[in-house]
Parts: structure tokens; C-alpha cells; sequence
């Protein structure tokens, strides 16, 4: 620990406190607040819910069937768009990792650059592509493949691809991250001792990649648990995810404690792949260092 | 010297074929003369024209780059001063606590973020009587949070990379921390920041969820637009917008990596 | 002791193009079995291009791979029976050290009971039983190497292959890694070929010495014949510190050369049948520490003299460097063993005196191609 003068403490103490205050009131408090209101009752009024607690709003939740297909299916389709994000995710990233730095950082470029571009126009452009009259369908008629179009648009698998095409990027940055730190000599070692190149692979490279598939697949399945735009758009009018539902809840029902409610299941849910993801990062940024 | 596998070489085309081919198709039409995507009506530019014209739009637009802009440089005053806490100022009370609230953002779902904030501001104007009405600075305030998360990353792994004996000199040379601070630590940490910023910016301008939940009437925001018009299906003048959007980000992006490849053979 | 087999490693015209950079172009080379021999060159020479086509990392453009006899241009590293030790050691981080040497075997199916014994003779042989349970980021850098080479071992392989065996080792630990290395190779007998950039390691751990440069070997030899008998400029260059003299070729005869050498002021013979004419342009060179340097003219006359200033001198315990300025303004470096202990030095700064070497110490270069 420094030494420091009075003067100095006292700039060190308000550095800390004021991110520190802004996160609590934002951010930990309004978590609090979530928790009080799922446990009220919603009422005719301003705002829209009741001073009381019980357990109502989960009970409802438990008991309804169509509550627990909608998580069920949540989980389905972002576990789906998981899978797809890795398989796809892992060659491009190795790819990526093992071309020469010129090549490579303009890959890299390609990878990010849509991120800066609004989520929201990424989906629509989507909506262009998939619908009956659209890019995909024209192409299979073009191409003889079917004579009628297909119905492709509001499926569950428009949400599929909608969302594994959203969160690839997610995915390839940690898994580039982890492999291009990777010593290409170890997979040379291993060859040298006998390996073929698929024991290499499985002996060497999937278990040194092993924080970033972590860290990639976590970073696609949590958020896309709670998509909201990618099934509104995409999806049918009953294909629902659980974000939809939180946000019809809230503002087409006007029913705040139940979307509360949600919001707490869909937390619970998430909890767990949360805290392992921020220890996967934290252990990453040890050894990083 | 490593030559690709063919199938790296295969997959590594259908992922960028993937992640482009959307963004492609979204471009061409937007020069479609046809209100239809169905039909090629024709090369036109008409859509842009439209889009110039709409006053909902421009407003929405307007609205959007002042939140986007106030909310980003709180976001990176904020996110700087979270980034040197967690580097550079040792360990203290509530640390665990306070590195866990600053990353949560990051993965949080935004329906959960958004509607967390909205109960946050219902119950403070119930108590203390503000906001009094949600708008800009309820939205500014919830882009500020999460954004300066993401500042606070890029910070951290920039001062992390930074060799912390360039501060000791400074301290050696008769710098009391403070100055030490402005004199050298920010300056050097100054492109995170300013890489921070455009992320906050962009994410701001970006963020559709957490808005619609923070926002009060009448304050509607580029994104909100966007989606009351594209819920009801594909609209042209939405092409030339998204459009605009991706010509500006390409240009930038490419322009800055040009630079700073630049930079990084001339060194 | 194995036979001795002057090829048992034959690399026949061996040339490898990467688009239209050649690595290395046409290279021939027999390694004797049992040998410990280092291909020495600066980097971008080819020379690890080489070591990784015996490896099979790399498939040569055009020539032919021996190894004992069986031609292994073709086969996977995999399935050669020739194992490499890394210059970033590459060891396997995520398994332990026993798991790391086990590694070979593992993958050749041995019976698990074998594995364990010849595991335990590795650890032995490179002193890390305390170790076997480790994993590498627990280990020093010298520990990691000696699992590397442990377990680039344990397959018994006909050849070692050996990247910058020393090149991340501090100097301590470098000469004590070098002596065991030898010791090692004495042992069991194992063909070892080093790749170096650093002459001092392959001058004292090779029995032979390939100098390389862009792709070709200049010279192939004993160290002490590299060394003294450096075939050309590049060559001499490379391996220790030379003074060198051009000139215009005097006189040529059976027994040696002579030159007129304006930078030398003086003409410079040299003993040897070379191939030059008088009239011509030549270079006669000669090592520092084959120059005397006295304050009086030296008595022999058939020395080559020539007279200088002290420009500058080091005092480095074993020897004294001397930078000598000559008339033509040309400097040369001198070596001397401080035979005697004494507190004054017999030679100054700014000090006028002689220098000579015998004609038997010079060395006559030719042109690089």
C-alpha cells in the first residue's frame, strides 16, 4: 500500500464512492425494488401495483402451464443458438487466430463491425430475407428447389437463426481470444509424440480453448434467454420467449408485479450461468495477467 | 507458414457470408423503387429522399444523439474512475461487491435491466417527488449505467496492459496522486476512453428494450420509431435508414483500423 | 556404442519454397548416428525450415529424406521416429509433468505398466522426480526444458531434434544445461541436431557445425575447422570477431600468397595453395587473438608487421582487447591473454607500438557468391 497524504486519501475515498453510489442506487437497489413489487398485487392505479406481499404472482406463475412451455422454449432456442454459435463460432475463430496479422485484423474488423451497427436493423434485415416474398424464398424458386413459398418467417426457426446470427460475433471474440494466445508449438508437440491431428485437437487445443467456449457460449445463452426484439419481429404471434412475455406483461397488461415476477424466475434461471461466467472471466483475467 | 485446413477455409466463408449477407441485401433494396419487396421496381433514391422528410424520424433521430451523447460521457467519466478503482486501487471493502454490480450489465438480460430501473424510478418519485416525468434524463441515466460498464472493461484491460513504474516515476519525481493522475495515468489511458465513448454512444443509440421501459410519453426515441414502424413488416424507407447507418459505421470503422495499421507498421 | 553410420540421416537436394520466398534451396547433408550436430545461422536462414521438415511439420518442395535408411519425405511427424524439442518447450500447461512425459507413449498405446516404468527412468534422467506431480507453471524455466526434453525422450527416437535448445536460459544455466545435454546424448546415444543462431552454443556442444545462410550451408565441418578455416567472408563473420585486409594479389606460388594491402600499408602473406591470380583483387584476414601487440618491432621477419596506435584497450580479467588505430586510419582488434599478474599494463592508451602475426595465422577469403 502507498503512502499517502491527506489530501490524496481524501480524492481516493470520492473516486471510489461515487461509481461505487451510482451502481448501488442503478443498479443494486432497483433489483431490491423488482423483488418487493413481484411480491405485491397489481391494482387500477398509479403506479400500478398494490402495498401488500404474497406470493401470488409466482404461484400463478408455477401453475400456469403456458408460463413454464414459455421458459422451457426459452431455454430450448437459446440453447440451440448456443450450439450453432460454437460450431460455427470455434472453426472461424481458429481460422481467424491462425492467419497471417495482416489478414487477420481485417477479419477481426469483419467480425466487429457489426456491432456498431444497430441490433435492431440486423434483425429487420432479417425480416427481408426470410419472409414469402422475400430474399431466401425467391432464391429456392429461382432455383427450382420449391415452387410455393416457404413459411419461414414467425417460426421458431426465424428466431433460431435470428439469434445465432446476432450473438455469433459473442461468441468468436473469446474463443479468438483464447486461441490466438494459444502456442501453435504444442499442437506441433503433441503431432511430434505421436498424436493425429484429431488426438491434438481434442488433447491440446479443446481443453486450453475451454475458458472461452465458456465464456462464448455464456455470453450468447444469457442474453438471448431474455431476447425481446429477435422473437417480436421474427417470431410468430404465439412463438413466445420469455423476455416478449416480461415485456407484454408489462406494458400491454399493465400488470408490473407479474413482470416482476417473471423478471425474478428469469433471474433465477440465469443466476447460475451468471456467477460462473464471472468467475470464468475473473480466473481469465488472472491468468491474463 | 501453417497452411488452413479446408474446412476452416469452408466455414470460415459461410460465417462471413452469414453475417453479411443480410446487411447486403438490406442495402440493395433500399434502392429499390418499389414500396414492395416482392418486386424490383427499378433503381431509385427515392426512400432517402422520404426518410429526409419525416419529421418522426428526424426528431426520434435528434433525441436519440443527445441522450447518446450525455449518456456517454457520463458513462465515461463513471466507467474511468471504476476501471482505476479496480486496477490500480488495491483491495478494499465492498471490492467484491462493487466489481460484481459493475460487470452484471454486461450479461444482464435488458428486459430485466429496464424494467428494474423503471420500478427504481416509480418508487423515487413516489418518495422524493423526481423524475416528475421520465424522458431524457431517466433514459440518459439507464444508458449511462450500463454503458459504463463496458467503459470500465475497456479501462481496466488498457491500464492493466500499462506499465504502472511510468506512474511510480512520475510519483518519484515529486508527483503528489493526483497530479500523477491527470499528468500521466489519463493521459495515456486516453484512447480507452475515447474508445469507450463511441462504444457508449453506439449502445445508446442502439438500445431499443431499456428505453421503451425508461421512457415516458412523448419521448420517443430513434430505436422506439423504428420498431413501431418495422413491427408491421418490411417498409423502404427503413432500408434507406439502415442503410445510412451501415455506410456511416463501415466508413468509420474502416478508416480507423486504416489509421491505426498505420500506426502500428510505422512503429 | 551403435555402429557408426556416416548417413544415417541423408537429406538429397532438399529445397522448400513458401510462394516465392525460398526457405532453403538445395541443400545436401549426411548426419552421421550418434552425432551432435548444429545448424548454426541467423534467423531467416532457414534453418528452423529445415529442422521442422525433418521433424515432417514441414513437406520438402523437392529432394528426399533418409532417416536409418528408410525415406521419410512423406510421413507424418506422427509416425517418424524422430521427436522435437521446442524452443518454447511446449509444454502441455494443463497436465502435469508425469502427464507431459507420458504423452508419447500414451499415444503409441503402451501398456500402462511400462509407461510408469519408463516414466520414472525420465524423471530420473532429468532429476525431476520431486516434480512428477507439478504442473508447469509451478516449474522454472530450466525445469520446463528437462520436461520437454524428458518427454521428447521417452519414445526412444532415433533423432533428437533440438530448437534454440539454450536461447531462453541465463548464462549460469546455460553452460550447466549444455553439459548435460552432452551427457545426456552420450548416454543413450541419440542422433541429436540442434538449431542455433548462437555460435558460442554450437562450437562447444556440436561434433560438427552446418553454417547456413539464405537457404544454403556455406560450410559444413569440425568446429575448430569453421573456426580457422572459415571458407568465406560470411562465413568468418559469423563465427567469432576477424580483422580483415583487402589488397591486390603480389605474388602466388606453392606455398602461399602475398598481397599489397593499402588499409594494412604493407603487404600481408599467407601460406596455402589458393585459388587467385596475381594482379587480382583479394582478402587476407586474421582472428584477434592471433596478434601480438609489443612496443618493440618484432625481431622475426618473415611476421607480418605494422605499426598503430592504442586507440582504446579493455581490461576483461582472462584477456585484454585492444582497438589498434593503423597509419591508414583503419582499426583493428587485438586479443591477449594476461599471462602475468601485474599492476601496471604494458601497454597504454595512445601508446605507439607493433603488431604482427605469424603468416600461418592468416586466412585467405573469397568472395561470397
Amino acid at each position: 500500500m502507498e503512502l499517502l497524504g491527506r489530501r490524496d486519501l481524501w480524492w481516493r475515498r470520492l473516486i471510489v464512492a461515487i461509481p461505487y453510489l451510482w451502481l448501488f442506487v442503478f443498479f443494486a437497489l432497483p433489483f431490491l425494488i423488482i423483488l418487493k413489487i413481484s411480491l405485491a398485487d397489481p391494482i387500477m392505479a398509479r403506479p400500478p401495483f398494490s402495498e401488500t406481499v404474497s406470493a401470488d404472482n409466482f404461484i400463478f406463475l408455477l401453475n400456469d402451464k403456458l408460463y413454464a412451455i414459455t421458459y422451457l422454449r426459452s431455454i430450448v432456442l437459446a440453447a440451440a443458438a448456443t450450439v450453432l454459435c460454437l460450431l460455427l463460432g470455434f472453426p472461424m475463430a481458429y481460422g481467424i487466430a491462425r492467419s497471417t496479422p495482416a489478414v487477420r485484423s481485417f477479419l477481426l474488423l469483419l467480425i466487429v463491425l457489426p456491432f456498431w451497427i444497430s441490433f435492431l436493423l440486423r434483425v429487420y434485415a432479417w425480416m427481408g430475407l426470410l419472409n414469402n416474398y422475400g430474399v431466401v424464398n425467391n432464391l429456392l424458386i429461382w432455383l427450382g428447389v420449391i415452387d410455393q413459398p416457404l413459411q419461414i418467417m414467425y417460426t421458431d426457426f426465424a428466431i433460431f437463426l435470428g439469434l445465432t446470427y446476432s450473438y455469433l460475433p459473442f461468441m468468436i471474440l473469446p474463443l479468438y481470444a483464447t486461441l490466438e494466445r494459444m502456442d501453435l508449438d504444442l499442437v506441433d508437440a503433441a503431432l511430434d509424440l505421436g498424436a493425429s491431428r484429431t488426438a491434438a485437437f481434442w488433447d491440446i487445443t479443446w481443453p486450453l480453448a475451454r475458458p472461452g467456449v465458456v465464456a462464448g457460449c455464456l455470453l450468447v445463452f444469457i442474453p438471448a434467454m431474455g431476447e425481446y426484439v429477435i422473437p417480436y419481429l421474427l417470431g410468430g404471434p404465439e412463438a413466445m420467449m420469455i423476455g416478449r412475455v416480461l415485456f407484454d406483461e408489462f406494458y400491454f397488461n399493465r400488470d408490473w408485479p407479474l413482470a416482476s415476477a417473471v423478471a425474478i424466475m428469469l433471474l433465477v434461471i440465469l443466476v447460475v450461468p451468471i456467477v460462473f461466467l464471472q468467475r470464468n472471466q475473473a480466473r481469465e483475467a488472472e491468468s491474463a495477467a | 507458414m501453417r497452411r488452413q485446413s479446408r474446412l476452416i477455409l469452408t466455414v470460415l466463408a459461410f460465417g462471413y457470408a452469414f453475417l453479411y449477407i443480410p446487411l447486403v441485401s438490406v442495402v440493395v433494396y433500399s434502392f429499390n423503387d418499389s414500396r414492395l419487396a416482392a418486386v424490383w421496381g427499378g433503381f431509385s433514391t427515392r426512400w432517402y429522399g422520404e426518410l429526409l422528410k419525416n419529421e418522426q424520424i428526424l426528431d426520434a433521430t435528434f433525441l436519440s444523439l443527445q441522450i447518446a451523447a450525455t449518456s456517454a460521457t457520463f458513462a465515461t467519466i463513471l466507467g474511468t474512475m471504476a476501471g482505476l478503482v479496480l486496477v490500480r486501487f488495491g483491495r478494499f471493502r465492498g471490492k467484491t461487491l462493487f466489481s460484481g454490480m459493475l460487470t452484471s450489465p454486461l450479461v444482464m438480460p435488458e428486459v430485466i435491466t429496464g424494467l428494474s430501473l423503471l420500478l427504481l424510478f416509480v418508487t423515487l418519485q413516489q418518495l422524493v417527488g423526481w423524475p416528475g416525468q421520465r424522458g431524457f434524463s431517466t433514459i440518459t441515466i439507464a444508458h449511462t449505467t450500463f454503458s459504463m460498464a463496458y467503459v470500465a472493461v475497456i479501462v481496466r484491460s488498457r491500464l492493466a496492459a500499462m506499465d504502472q513504474s511510468l506512474e511510480d516515476a512520475a510519483m518519484d519525481l515529486g508527483c503528489r496522486p493526483t497530479r500523477v493522475l491527470f499528468d500521466v495515468t489519463l493521459p495515456l489511458i486516453a484512447p480507452a476512453m475515447i474508445a469507450g465513448w463511441l462504444l457508449s454512444f453506439t449502445l445508446s443509440l442502439d438500445d431499443l428494450v431499456i428505453a421503451s421501459f425508461v421512457s415516458g410519453p412523448g419521448s420517443n426515441t430513434l430505436p422506439m420509431v423504428i420498431f413501431s414502424k418495422v413491427k408491421l413488416g418490411v417498409t423502404p424507407d427503413i432500408n434507406a435508414l439502415a442503410s445510412i447507418f451501415i455506410l456511416i459505421v463501415s466508413t468509420g470503422l474502416v478508416i480507423s483500423w486504416l489509421l491505426l495499421r498505420r500506426r502500428t507498421t510505422a512503429s | 556404442m551403435s555402429q557408426p553410420d556416416p548417413s544415417f540421416i541423408r537429406l538429397q537436394g532438399i529445397s522448400k519454397h513458401f510462394g516465392d520466398f525460398v526457405a532453403v534451396d538445395n541443400v545436401d547433408l549426411d548426419i552421421g548416428r550418434g552425432e551432435l550436430f548444429s545448424i548454426l545461422g541467423g534467423s531467416g536462414c532457414g534453418k528452423t525450415t529445415l529442422l521442422r521438415m525433418l521433424a515432417g511439420f514441414e513437406t520438402p518442395t523437392a529432394g528426399r529424406i533418409e532417416i536409418d535408411g528408410v525415406d521419410v519425405t512423406t510421413v507424418p511427424p506422427y509416425e517418424r521416429p524422430v521427436n522435437m524439442m521446442f524452443q518454447s518447450y511446449a509444454v502441455f500447461p494443463h497436465m502435469s509433468v508425469e502427464k507431459n512425459i507420458a504423452y508419447g507413449l500414451r499415444k503409441e498405446r503402451a501398456p500402462a505398466a511400462q509407461i510408469a516404468k519408463r516414466v520414472d527412468e525420465m524423471l530420473e534422467l532429468v532429476q525431476l522426480a520431486d516434480f512428477r506431480r507439478r504442473k508447469p507453471v509451478q516449474l522454472s524455466g530450466g525445469q520446463q526444458q528437462r520436461v520437454a526434453l524428458a518427454r521428447a525422450l521417452i519414445k526412444r527416437p532415433k533423432v533428437l531434434l533440438l530448437d534454440e535448445p539454450l536461447a531462453a536460459l541465463d548464462k549460469k544455466l546455460r553452460e550447466h544445461t549444455q553439459f548435460e545435454l552432452m551427457n545426456i546424448q552420450d548416454e543413450l546415444g541419440i542422433t541429436f541436431v540442434v538449431v542455433t543462431h548462437d555460435q558460442e552454443e554450437a562450437m562447444t556442444l556440436s561434433s560438427r557445425i552446418a553454417v547456413m545462410h539464405k537457404g544454403r550451408f556455406l560450410q559444413v565441418g569440425k568446429p575448430k575447422e569453421i573456426y580457422e578455416y572459415p571458407c568465406n567472408r560470411f562465413v568468418a563473420d559469423f563465427i567469432g570477431t576477424i580483422n580483415t585486409f583487402e589488397g591486390t594479389v603480389t605474388a602466388v606460388d606453392d606455398d602461399g600468397i602475398a598481397i599489397e594491402s593499402t588499409d594494412a600499408g604493407t603487404s600481408i602473406t599467407a601460406l596455402g595453395q589458393h585459388d587467385v591470380a596475381v594482379g587480382k583483387p583479394a582478402c587476407i584476414a586474421v582472428r584477434p587473438e592471433k596478434v601480438f601487440i609489443g612496443r618493440d618491432e618484432p625481431s622475426d621477419s618473415s611476421d607480418i608487421r605494422m605499426r598503430g596506435v592504442v586507440d582504446d584497450l579493455a581490461y576483461l580479467g582472462n584477456l585484454s582487447l585492444y582497438r589498434v588505430r593503423l597509419a591508414s586510419g583503419k582499426i583493428i582488434l587485438v586479443s591477449q591473454q594476461n599471462r602475468q599478474r601485474s599492476a601496471e599494463r604494458y601497454v597504454e592508451w595512445e601508446d605507439e607500438i607493433w603488431v604482427s602475426w605469424r603468416p600461418r595465422s592468416s586466412i585467405v577469403l573469397v568472395e561470397d557468391r
